[in-house]
């Protein structure tokens, strides 16, 4: 154990020989699996650098000085475009939580009773969030052309999968006897989701929408860079004009930064308040 | 009135709820049924809303057999049996006027159901339901800030404005302590006699049902095995329903507090 | 019967001061939104109709001639993802530890916690930027961004889970007298090793699909494809990339989950 003990003190739990011979051997040969694949990534990874791996932090440092001072009064020039950042994501997640209460409720167990609908639901959510979100905007800006509405609907489609699945996570966990009880007097299948289902999940609901408005607000940064609007599309074709403008996207990325850290840090205090 | 005739049933795994059950209950008897747990007794109350459906037979309320009712007539059946749980069955987290108000679901449209817009009628019927169980200074309280016994009040309160023709109530006492089991029992046999409404409740306490049934019905592995006033039964009845000596924790002891 | 109900209790005036306050947020939010944001509809409509039949005809029939060319580049996107989340899983150790209220007490703690959630506010693609004018544009930059990006989540998620551990168990270990390491060792690390490696496990799970678009920036893997798909207006080829991504993400999700129940 005295070798591998200094390697890997994450696969230890207690001393091996407390452990059988067998366990040992399995750690052992999932350890070295791990090991092989590792390096082999990080050669493979490596194969089209130029110069040594060595130099790379020198030369990190030399490029990333570059960027250095930000050009603060860049900001100047990017306000709308940080506004029209966020604005895009505010309406992808309200009409996402809109097109998710019916997903939802399909893809959740105890409401849907009905085998194959609930399978196809949860097939097609799943399917949904494979796909990554700048895929999606590749996608509809090939279809809609460099825009907004690319960006929107990406974020959509995208955040859908998500919180779909999260909300029918929470709709699962539910307790479901006030729905019994509204099914004994006689309500009707929506008044008893209405009735004993939506008090229930209000609160877990709001505060997944907000947490799919901070990834929203996350990846709408980005979104531009493929032209789906928003302040990813400053930050690319400054980056293009080389380095004369590195401290103007400097300026962009800490920008970016405070708006992520400010929306966060609202987002989560809202959300300790609901639950 | 309400007739079983040959009803059975059997559960997709298998399981024999009902046996060949064959009861009448008039209007306005207070029936308890007594069994052990898996005797069938939630299984036959449940049947009369039609939570579950039975297999075999056919099960006449008003005349009607409920057996072939689909959703539009489900509604207005269940419309008209209240129902009791032993878990309450509350929205806990919405205050005991909505939990109430839930009673008259059956009574209204589904959009104004949805906003809220129950008349002023339905309200005030809503808060003299809660006084009739003397909860009414609760009315703005959320469910979970009640005990188990003014929860069971909340819910009878909703029952009492669904304005119902039969209730049943299933093991309503069950989680609760003896002084308050009591209670809950002297409210529903009250509601029983001033409304005349029908009442079914399954116990597994000897004495409660001794003490406050008009007629008592027996079940064993699904099957009716004693049905008589409750005057002819004695602790002989119950150990032939159990098939077994009574036991301690087959009473709930205490009185009415 | 005509009772009426007893008035409302009235809420505190902090309570309704509060749901005023948030009510006129968000109008203000929306209005704010939609006057800010202004659809170019025509255009992107006159777009969709001229391009429907280009795209979406031809993401479905994936031109299978790719698939040699998108196995190897996704390929390159799990050893991106691999490498990144590994190098990320060591990284979060010794933060997590440095980031713990119970390990650092309450004010030492924070300097940790704050460069971990400043680490979370830079997204994945911005870290890939910076790398590939660092490095130069190869996969060995897509590396660098998946391990530091990924080392704020999961030193946050190893810090919450070192700050739940039974504190029981701890002091048994100091009633026997085992010093500081000993501690460590026997009463911390087991209590956390299977919840770290099933973060970790989880984290590769998201790495697969942030290392899957890094190419966009030129930071390798199958994002570079991409790039070029869209840009050749050539979407059967971009329907062989989708396909791939898909069935990538759908067996590493499965294998993971699998692996992750067994592990805790």
């Amino acid at each position: 154990m005295s070798k591998s003990n200094t390697k890997k003190p994450l696969k230890i739990k207690q001393p091996p020989d407390i452990y059988p011979t067998k366990t040992k051997a399995q750690v052992t040969i999932i350890f070295f699996a791990i090991v092989a694949m590792y390096l082999y990534s990080m050669n493979w990874t490596q194969r089209d650098m130029v110069g040594d791996i060595t130099d790379a932090p020198a030369n990190m440092v030399s490029v990333l000085g570059k960027f250095f001072p930000p050009n603060y009064s860049y900001w100047s020039n990017i306000w709308d475009e940080m506004a029209l950042t966020i604005q895009m994501a505010v309406i992808a997640t309200t009409i996402a939580a809109i097109i998710t209460v019916p997903l939802a409720l399909l893809s959740a167990r105890n409401i849907t009773t009905f085998k194959p609908l609930y399978y196809a639901t949860r097939t097609f959510l799943n399917l949904l969030r494979t796909i990554p979100d700048l895929v999606l905007a590749v996608i509809f800006v090939g279809l809609f052309g460099i825009g907004l509405l690319p960006g929107i609907l990406a974020l959509i489609v995208f955040s859908l999968g998500i919180l779909a699945k999260l909300i029918s996570e929470t709709i699962e966990t539910v307790d479901m006897s006030p729905l019994e009880a509204m099914r004994a007097s006689g309500g009707g299948t929506i008044q008893v989701i209405w009735t004993g289902l939506v008090p229930q999940v209000l609160p877990q609901f709001t505060s997944l929408v907000l947490y799919v408005f901070e990834i929203n607000v996350r990846a709408s940064v980005v979104l531009g860079y493929v032209g789906a609007g928003g302040i990813g599309q400053v930050l690319q074709s400054q980056l293009r004009y080389g380095h004369i403008a590195f401290p103007n996207a400097m300026a962009i990325i800490v920008l970016i930064f405070i708006v992520v850290l400010v929306i966060e840090y609202i987002s989560s205090k809202l959300r300790e308040a609901l639950i | 009135m309400i007739e079983f005739k040959d009803v059975s049933l059997v559960y997709p795994n298998g399981t024999q709820g009902l046996k060949n059950v064959n009861v009448t209950i008039n209007d306005g008897e207070f029936v308890v049924i007594v069994g052990l747990s898996g005797a069938g007794k939630s299984t036959l109350i449940r049947s009369i809303n039609r939570l579950v459906t039975p297999t075999n037979g056919s099960l006449l309320v008003d005349d009607e057999d409920i057996l072939k009712y689909r959703s539009k007539n489900l509604r207005k059946l269940r419309t008209k049996t209240g129902m009791i749980f032993q878990n309450y069955n509350l929205v806990k987290r919405s205050n005991v006027l909505k939990n109430v108000l839930a009673g008259r679901l059956g009574h209204t449209g589904t959009l104004r159901s949805i906003f809220n817009m129950y008349s002023k009628k339905d309200k005030s019927l809503a808060y003299e339901s809660l006084k009739r169980v003397n909860i009414e200074e609760k009315v703005y309280n959320r469910a979970d800030e009640l005990s188990g016994g003014q929860q069971q009040r909340v819910s009878i309160a909703r029952v009492l404005t669904q304005q119902p023709k039969y209730i049943l109530a299933d093991e309503p006492v069950a989680s609760l302590d003896p002084p308050t089991s009591h209670q809950v029992m002297t409210y529903l046999k009250k509601i029983n006699k001033e409304d005349n409404i029908t009442t079914i409740v399954n116990l597994h306490f000897i004495d409660m049902a001794m003490e406050y049934a008009d007629r008592i019905i027996g079940m064993r592995a699904g099957e009716v095995v004693f049905d008589g006033p409750a005057s002819e039964v004695t602790e002989k009845t119950f150990e032939e329903i159990y098939g077994r000596s009574i036991r301690e924790d087959d009473l709930r002891g205490g009185t009415e507090s | 019967m005509n009772l009426t109900l007893p008035p409302k209790p009235k809420n505190s005036l902090f309570k309704k001061l509060r749901a005023i306050v948030i009510t006129i947020s968000i109008i203000a939010l929306y209005i704010w939104t939609f006057l800010g944001i202004d659809l170019d509809w025509e255009k992107a409509i006159n777009k969709l109709i001229q391009q429907f039949d280009k795209v979406i005809p031809m993401l479905f029939s994936p031109d299978w001639s790719a698939t040699g060319e998108v196995a190897l580049t996704m390929l390159e996107t799990i050893f991106i993802a691999f490498a990144g989340s590994l190098m990320a899983a060591i990284l979060a150790v010794p933060l997590s530890f440095l980031a713990a209220n119970n390990m650092m007490g309450k004010y030492l703690s924070m300097p940790g916690k704050w460069l971990l959630s400043a680490i979370r506010a830079f997204p994945d693609l911005i870290l890939a930027i910076l790398f590939v004018v660092a490095v130069g544009p190869n996969a060995f930059a897509g590396v660098l961004a998946i391990a530091i990006g990924s080392t704020g989540m999961l030193g946050k998620l190893f810090s919450e889970i070192i700050e739940q551990i039974d504190k029981d168990v701890v002091q048994g270990m100091q009633a026997n007298g085992a010093n500081r390491t000993q501690v460590l060792f026997y009463a911390v690390l087991p209590q956390i090793i299977p919840e770290f490696l099933s973060y970790a496990i989880y984290r590769f799970e998201v790495d697969i699909r942030a290392s899957s678009i890094l190419g966009i920036v030129g930071a390798g893997g199958i994002g570079t494809m991409i790039v070029f798909a869209s840009a050749n207006d050539n979407w059967s080829q971009m329907g062989t990339i989708l396909v791939g991504i898909i069935v990538v993400v759908t067996v590493i999700d499965f294998t993971s989950a699998f692996i992750r129940k067994r592990i805790v």
